[in-house]
């Protein structure tokens, strides 16, 4: 047994070696192999933190070569799922695997009960677990490799070019023709007319309904040199929450699906990926790619009351400053909703304004 | 007199071999005669349900598999056995056509024969001269036939793109075969069966497939060429609706292109989306009465694939997003729309952006640029588009700023500038081709004269906006200007500042009734004085012109009072 554990040590040291080699800051490492090792660490990581996944209902089985997969962590979301759950099987969703990070509303048993849901148990912190990006990391590792996956928050809804008319396996489909492995889609903030919580909303029924308002042209980008993707911010919380330091303001760029590999990870969120070529889902000779958007269904009533227990726990990016920020603006009674706030049609609209692109996809 | 046409067609199949089925199906109960040559690839178990699929229908033979990569000879000996079978094994057929098992008939198939019973010596073959066609992938025409390709360009690229350079840097050059012109274009014919057996019996056929093999994507050029050789009339058209990306890839068609499919009145069309059920079930349509045999007329489906093209190499100008952020100097376009920017009108006269605001059909800003907030017309707290009036924000991306500001809006947008404004855009807005950049050069000296700040601190405000101003005409002033610039020294335009706000107004969107009255003039006592001050504590004032104003300097609003 001890020779065992010997070996396992010298695995893990194996593993954990790339970190050191970050540390290493200022050797003159070529960043390619800096990226490397950075990735090796990331899925190393995410193994290591395997065991903090306790699984309540597995039914990965059932999945099929060339299913298409969602992968969600969530906390408290019981309100949402029904709906949440509808609209991606009628996307075209085949499996879901969620990790339920120690929710005491009724979610887990909900989601247990779901056919084509496989679920994990886990109270470990998510700050700890690089915001839950270990967990998915591994359960992208174990189970997405070879399928395109799509990682998501239960409040994001992801649209593209067609979405009306074609299923996701169609764009995962013309994806694969046309050799790309990763589709961006942009966070989209959509927000009520009039104060967040005036209109409660219920059970089952489509958030945009009420949260049917976007901000259509105030997003500002810059290029990430070292990992290659762009960084994009603004949108509502950038115009009313961070006006005294836009650069703290939430990244809105998202590479949400992405046929998996078991050697990629997800560096910060789904904002982007190793192996930099993943990252590189926009046009620099003045062309346009495919992209989507998410759908931000974060504003409606059910917010307050989030913002209040997330604010204790203190367990989001950068000690929940988003969360402070918006609880000193949603205590004033502020909306978001400006005269120059769009009121949201569909993709076309969408694509017109120029948030998202069909590129090639006729 | 007509004679009977009878249609046979070759059906290359690769994969999703339950649709390349339901096609075959088409074909047979349409009349025709099918040979069916399926990919080397495919596993046997989907071949074995493809022919059980087929069994009971009549009419089709299955030819010897090859193995079929993109742009590789197989395709091309694929369709060769194929034809060859289907030829020895029904002498009957009068035309075949080559189509594959993603290849959906739009029209029956009773449409398509009547089509080419209309003249039934003519061979539908797109063929083009290589020396002519400028729409290859990979910028290969003529070099196509004249270098050597033995690897395979989606797989192997950096190597195919290192041995094509070799071979052009050894000046290599293959020598054609005597007797043909390299001809290219669709992969998908029609051919009369004279013509397909003059093309497979050609005595000299193995030294042309010898040739064929080693050029670049032979499956678009072989027959293409051949069939200039032993061809009557050719009718250089296919009836395969199939158009393809920059890259060589087919578009795929869905259910929401029924409508424009029915439109195009075409034979076929590929390359159908294997899940698009509703346009599976969909076509071909039943067949009417009498057979139709109206021409294709697949012009408005093409319009909207070259525009699907055009936003995908060119994409929209002036729009940088998640997936179009194009590197400096490729933009296609910086901006969407013209726009006029206007440096030291407002410090000559205080109320320009009013008074401009009335005069033209334009959004008239303030200072957009300015260093205490977004100056918006009107000042909202939020602007056009939810843009926001902080000046952090802005200063984010001022970029990003301008150009969504001018493609939210749909007006001309007309903003004020000046050396104490954010310059990060002097270069942008400098090589925009849309900027109308008109300037009054040291003009940003005027509000200095009121303001009772102490002298040392005007003094080091001069400096610094000389200094400023100085680098931006710098920019304005180098090769790479696009801009429409005008820069007026402020003692020329002193002189005469109605025939120059004439001049700029001109290039503007002005409402008719014109303009009156010129706005108030900020009054200049004083400026002869400062400029000397300034000049005596050893600063050079160099932007308000060579000739400085004497105090008696003509006052244009005297002059209109007297």
């Amino acid at each position: 047994m001890a020779h065992i554990a010997t070996s396992y040590d010298a695995v893990v040291f194996v593993f954990l070696l790339p970190a050191v080699v970050m540390r290493l800051g200022r050797l003159p490492v070529p960043d390619r192999f800096r990226r490397r090792a950075e990735r090796q660490y990331l899925v190393a990581r995410a193994f290591n933190r395997r065991r903090a996944l306790k699984p309540v209902v597995n039914r990965t089985a059932q999945i099929r070569s060339g299913d298409i997969l969602a992968f969600v962590t969530l906390r408290n979301e019981r309100v949402r799922l029904p709906h949440f759950l509808d609209y991606y099987r009628k996307l075209g969703i085949d499996h879901f695997l969620i990790v339920n990070n120690d929710s005491n509303d009724g979610s887990g048993n909900y989601l247990a009960e779901q056919p084509d849901v496989s679920l994990w148990w886990t109270n470990s912190s998510y700050k700890r677990s690089r915001f839950g990006m270990d967990w998915l990391n591994r359960l992208l590792a174990r189970h997405g490799s070879g399928h395109w996956c799509l990682t998501i928050d239960p409040d994001e809804f992801l649209i593209y070019p067609h979405c009306d008319t074609r299923p996701l396996s169609a764009l995962t489909g013309w994806l694969d023709t046309s050799g790309q492995r990763s589709f961006p889609a942009m966070l989209l903030d959509m927000y009520p007319r009039g104060n967040i919580e005036d209109e409660i909303y219920e059970e089952g029924t489509d958030p945009f309904t009420i949260a049917r308002w976007f901000d259509p042209a105030n997003y500002t980008i810059s290029k990430n040199a070292y990992y290659g993707n762009l960084w994009i911010q603004g949108g509502p919380r950038t115009r009313k929450f961070f006006t005294a330091e836009p650069l703290s303001g939430p990244a809105l760029n998202k590479i949400p699906l992405v046929k998996w590999h078991w050697r990629y990870a997800y560096v910060s969120s789904t904002h982007m990926l190793l192996p930099r070529h993943l990252n590189l889902v926009y046009d620099e000779d003045g062309g346009e790619q495919a992209s989507g958007c998410l759908l931000h269904a974060k504003f409606l009533s059910t917010f307050a009351d989030k913002s209040t227990e997330e604010l204790d726990r203190r367990q989001h990016y950068a000690n929940s400053k988003e969360y402070q920020a918006y609880h000193a603006g949603l205590r004033r009674g502020t909306n978001l909703w400006c005269n120059e706030s769009r009121e949201y049609g569909d993709w076309r609209q969408i694509e017109d304004l120029g948030l998202i692109s069909r590129g090639n996809w006729a | 007199m007509t004679q009977p046409v009878q249609l046979g067609v070759v059906l290359l199949c690769h994969a999703q071999l339950d649709v390349a089925a339901h096609m075959a199906r088409i074909w047979v109960r349409g009349g025709a005669r099918v040979a069916i040559h399926v990919d080397a690839k495919a596993s046997a178990a989907s071949v074995d349900a493809m022919k059980e699929a087929l069994s009971d229908l009549p009419g089709i033979v299955w030819s010897r598999r090859h193995r079929c990569d993109w742009g590789s000879f197989g395709l091309v000996q694929a369709t060769q056995d194929a034809a060859q079978l289907l030829l020895d094994s029904f002498p009957d057929l009068s035309h075949v056509y080559l189509a594959s098992g993603a290849c959906l008939p739009l029209r029956p198939v009773r449409d398509l024969t009547a089509y080419l019973a209309l003249d039934p010596q003519r061979d539908h073959i797109e063929s083009v001269s290589a020396f002519e066609v400028g729409w290859t992938v990979g910028g290969l025409n003529e070099e196509r036939f004249t270098l050597y390709f033995p690897l395979d360009w989606r797989r192997r690229r950096k190597l195919f793109d290192r041995l094509v350079s070799l071979q052009r840097r050894l000046g290599v050059r293959r020598k054609l075969p005597k007797g043909i012109a390299p001809h290219l274009g669709s992969q998908w014919w029609c051919l009369t069966a004279t013509t397909l057996r003059a093309i497979l019996d050609d005595p000299r056929r193995a030294e042309f497939d010898r040739f064929f093999r080693l050029s670049w994507i032979p499956d678009e050029s072989y027959f293409q060429t051949l069939a200039r050789r032993h061809a009557t009339r050719i009718e250089s058209q296919s009836l395969t609706l199939a158009k393809f990306d920059h890259d060589g890839r087919p578009y795929q068609l869905y259910d929401d292109h029924v409508l424009m499919l029915e439109e195009s009145r075409c034979f076929v069309a590929r390359k159908v989306w294997p899940d698009a059920t509703r346009l599976l079930a969909h076509f071909p349509r039943s067949a009417a009465a009498r057979p139709d045999h109206g021409p294709p007329q697949p012009q408005r489906f093409e319009r909207m694939i070259n525009r699907t093209v055009r936003r995908r190499l060119l994409g929209r100008p002036g729009l940088y997003m998640q997936s179009r952020f194009p590197r400096k100097d490729a933009e296609n376009g910086k901006t969407s729309a013209p726009y006029a920017v206007f440096q030291g009108f407002s410090d000559i006269f205080p109320d320009f952006e009013t008074w401009l605001g009335r005069l033209v059909d334009a959004d008239v800003h303030g200072h957009l640029l300015g260093p205490e907030m977004v100056e918006f017309a009107g000042r909202p707290e939020t602007g056009p588009g939810a843009i926001s009036s902080n000046r952090l924000i802005r200063d984010r991306d001022p970029q990003g700023f301008l150009t969504a500001l001018i493609r939210i809006t749909s007006r001309t947008q007309i903003f004020q500038f000046s050396p104490r404004d954010n310059q990060a855009l002097n270069w942008f807005m400098a090589t925009d081709a849309n900027a109308h950049i008109h300037v009054v050069t040291g003009a940003w000296m005027l509000p200095l004269l009121q303001c009772g700040m102490p002298f040392d601190d005007i003094r080091r405000i001069t400096a610094q906006l000389q200094r400023a101003e100085l680098a931006q005409l710098d920019v304005l002033n180098s090769v790479w200007v696009r801009a429409r610039v005008h820069v007026h020294e402020l003692t020329d335009f002193l002189a005469r500042p109605e025939a120059i706000l004439l001049q700029a107004l001109q290039q503007l969107p002005v409402q008719p009734g014109v303009m009156d009255t010129l706005p108030r003039m900020r009054d200049l006592d004083g400026l002869a004085e400062l400029l000397r001050r300034l000049r005596n504590s050893g600063l050079r004032p160099r932007l308000s012109g060579d000739s400085l104003p004497t105090p008696q300097i003509p006052m244009p609003e005297r002059t209109a009072a007297e």
